[in-house]
């Protein structure tokens, strides 16, 4: 079965349907899954859940949907980088779900497991408990959160091979396996395919059986928040 | 006389010990890293997915896939790893993470912790502080002793809603070191110049003993 496509919007073919939950890997702006977002958009699929732990900023991310009015709904555990983002979220056009980000990273996690609920000491005590079960081991409390199953993942990976074992870098790894285990289907964007048999079977970071459909392409990849020190004078 | 930002981070320095694995807030906490002491080998974790978190770049060297989690752009080291979130905060969650570093807005005399969101004002989310508070093995808070309007900011009980109940271990402020003990706050340390009255004036929470 060939995993490989031509473009972003082939590779969402037939996938797409309005008030969808999708699973969207990233942190901040790091290891987003840029090509299939702009693809989405360009779709104009309607009244979105993004599961997702940031909503991008004004023009790069999950950012580029709210311009378009196409998000309905964020579960996320940072928000705010994003004017269009509060704008719509203070006049009530845009609903928000806090999730803490261990526990958001463990429901996406549990999701792709088929584990549809587990407890947690994370938000114990807090608002975040509110209608929560809150169940006694060993004498703690822990509350109980639940699996996400998403319609869609939309991951970025640095190299996928043609069977889409998939090698993240650096700190763009983050959400994206647990983003790509919750999904019914995962489409992955990659800056690079390699032939199969090139990647160390001990080295895949997620194997392929999480992968239904595989892009290639030129990654923007910006920066947030440029941070640098000098060279001291020799 | 009390002690300035760097000095509050170079006294919660000395809560790290040889061979820990941390989490450093943003703010004073991140100042930390600047004061680690002599001899002792800590590995500092940012909770998108690093252990063994490096200095930031040179310039013209910053890397798009390598930030911690303020988003600023920082390096790797030898002993450096990587890992997905969920795995990051399993660490975190189940204690592998010795103790947390954090900033905050009010602590209470039980250790309950406020620092993630002002009722009325624009709340940007909780990131992973509660998963860090409930799941660290240890909770060192560093703050000013007090807000903007010069009023207490450790508490007999927290107004702000929560980030953990119950959580915190130590409070450092510019007026000293307290910790959590049964019935409310110790006294542990004074800051220079700050006498035990000047402290006990400064503090809404009970200070036992």
């Amino acid at each position: 079965m060939k995993k490989i496509y031509g473009s972003a919007a082939e590779a969402l073919d037939g996938l797409l349907f309005d008030g969808m939950l999708i699973a969207a890997g990233g942190f901040g702006l790091c290891g987003l899954p840029e090509l299939l977002l702009q693809a989405i958009k360009e779709a104009g699929t309607k009244d979105l859940t993004f599961a997702s732990n940031n909503a991008g900023v004004d023009d790069f991310g999950i950012g580029i949907l709210l311009q378009t009015k196409q998000v309905k709904k964020m579960i996320s555990s940072y928000v705010g980088e994003n004017a269009e983002f509060m704008r719509q979220y203070l006049s009530g056009e845009l609903e928000l779900e806090f999730n803490p980000q261990g526990t958001l990273a463990e429901r996406l996690r549990a999701g792709g497991c088929g584990i549809p609920g587990f407890y947690t000491k994370t938000g114990v005590g807090t608002q975040i408990a509110d209608g929560k079960e809150v169940k006694e081991f060993g004498g703690e409390e822990y509350i109980l959160e639940t699996g996400i199953f998403a319609d869609l993942a939309i991951v970025k990976a640095w190299k996928a091979d043609e069977t889409g074992n998939l090698v993240f870098r650096k700190t763009a790894r983050n959400f994206n396996p647990p983003a790509a285990m919750s999904g019914k289907v995962c489409v992955v964007e990659v800056e690079e395919i390699v032939p199969t048999g090139s990647l160390d079977p001990d080295h895949i970071h997620l194997p392929g059986v999480y992968v239904h459909r595989i892009i290639q392409g030129d990654h923007e990849k910006r920066i947030e928040n440029r941070t640098t020190r000098k060279k001291e004078a020799v | 006389m009390a002690w300035d930002r760097n000095q509050m981070a170079a006294r919660a320095a000395q809560e790290l010990q040889d061979g820990w694995y941390v989490n450093l807030g943003i703010g004073i906490p991140t100042l930390v890293s600047n004061y680690i002491p002599e001899g002792i080998e800590v590995t500092l974790q940012s909770e998108n997915g690093m252990l063994g978190m490096g200095p930031f770049p040179f310039e013209g060297e910053e890397d798009p896939d390598l930030i911690n989690a303020g988003k600023q752009t920082i390096t790797e080291l030898p002993q450096t790893s990587y890992f997905d979130s969920a795995t990051s905060f399993g660490m975190i969650r189940g204690g592998k993470i010795a103790m947390a570093i954090l900033g905050a807005m009010e602590v209470a005399e039980n250790g309950d912790l406020a620092n993630w969101m002002i009722p009325g004002k624009l709340v940007k989310g909780m990131g992973g502080a509660m998963d860090l508070v409930a799941g660290v093995g240890r909770v060192v808070v560093v703050m000013d002793h007090a807000n903007k309007h010069g009023e207490s900011k450790v508490l007999k009980e927290c107004t702000l809603p929560l980030t953990g109940k119950s959580v915190v271990d130590r409070i450092i402020t510019g007026m000293g070191v307290l910790d959590v003990v049964e019935g409310g706050l110790k006294i542990v340390e004074l800051a220079d110049g700050v006498s035990e009255e000047e402290l006990r004036a400064a503090t809404e929470a009970t200070i036992v003993g």
